[in-house]
């Protein structure tokens, strides 16, 4: 089973490099851009009978390693 | 005073904090990452500055959940003192051993400078060689060293007295211009709340002999051995 987990950083906490890229866009004449908020994406194959089963497996995953859960939230989307 | 290096794939500070450890008067041995205990009569396991594991996925992230963290986990539920500094703050609060979490610096550039550092307390087994109030001239070098917890964190820890350490210019004055990396309160260090805990972004190991530019850190680890 194809999954997709979304890891971004909670509304409130500070994001330099998001910013900066904000700051770039603007540079390159993108200044329609307001606000880039900088995450990451992990792309998973996940050997599990149904789709709860694999939900709960990538849950433990994004509580136990894949997010910090002080600064950030995460999404699971499975194919 | 028997201390245990914990050397994680990547950790490059261990053998600087040995040595200062050493010339305190402690004993020292290594661990590795993998091994799931710590040698017998462990007064303080340490883990020490670098980049384990590459600073792959969040400084710190891999390396708190290695097995050697399992038995420096049991160590501190013991009562047994914990020392993280730089990266090994950075595993410190990944574990779950310390509260908050250290952010990219605000400027998003990796700082390498000589800090000074205003000693908030000395009543603990790591400051006890230091003045309350005392400005210590030691160094930084990080890209992640920006501390943030959520104002319920931040309130209990400051409400508890366990920020060890806090970014000040040399008079001990906190200035924006001191907190380079952005930490909240300017905190560079705190305590679990038994305080056998400690993690801090600067390196006192840098700073034991003269020959080198200063010995303001020796503090620390002599306070540790005492």
């Amino acid at each position: 089973m194809k999954a997709r987990i979304i890891v971004t950083l909670k509304t409130g906490v500070l994001d330099p490099q998001g910013k900066a890229i904000e700051a770039a866009l603007k540079s390159f004449g993108i200044d329609s851009v307001e606000g880039v908020r900088q995450g990451k994406v992990f792309d998973l194959d996940v050997n599990a009978s149904d789709p709860a089963a694999a939900e709960a497996t990538l849950k433990a995953a994004c509580e136990k390693l894949l997010a910090n859960t002080v600064v950030e939230n995460y999404a699971i989307e499975i194919a | 005073m028997r201390a245990a290096i914990v050397v994680f794939p990547g950790s490059n500070r261990d053998a600087d904090v040995a040595r200062a450890l050493r010339l305190a008067g402690a004993e020292v041995v290594s661990v590795w990452h993998a091994d799931t205990e710590l040698p017998a009569g462990t007064d303080l396991a340490v883990l020490p500055g670098g980049f384990s594991y590459g600073d792959y996925l969040r400084c710190g992230a891999i390396a708190g959940r290695a097995p050697a963290m399992d038995a420096v986990r049991a160590h501190a539920a013991r009562g047994g003192l914990v020392l993280g500094i730089c990266n090994g703050f950075q595993i410190l609060c990944e574990s779950g051993l310390l509260p908050g979490v250290l952010m990219r610096n605000v400027n998003r550039r990796f700082i390498c400078h000589r800090q000074t550092l205003r000693v908030e307390r000395n009543d603990t087994r790591f400051t006890s060689a230091y003045a309350r109030g005392q400005v210590i001239d030691v160094c930084v070098a990080h890209g992640e060293g920006n501390y943030f917890a959520e104002p319920e964190t931040l309130a209990r820890i400051e409400g508890e007295g366990r920020v060890a350490f806090r970014y000040c210019d040399p008079t001990g004055a906190l200035t924006i211009d001191a907190n380079r990396n952005g930490s909240i309160n300017a905190i560079a260090g705190i305590y679990s709340e038994t305080r056998n805990v400690l993690g801090l972004m600067p390196h006192p190991e840098n700073f034991v002999e003269g020959l080198v530019g200063g010995q303001d850190g020796r503090g620390l680890f002599e306070s540790l051995a005492a």
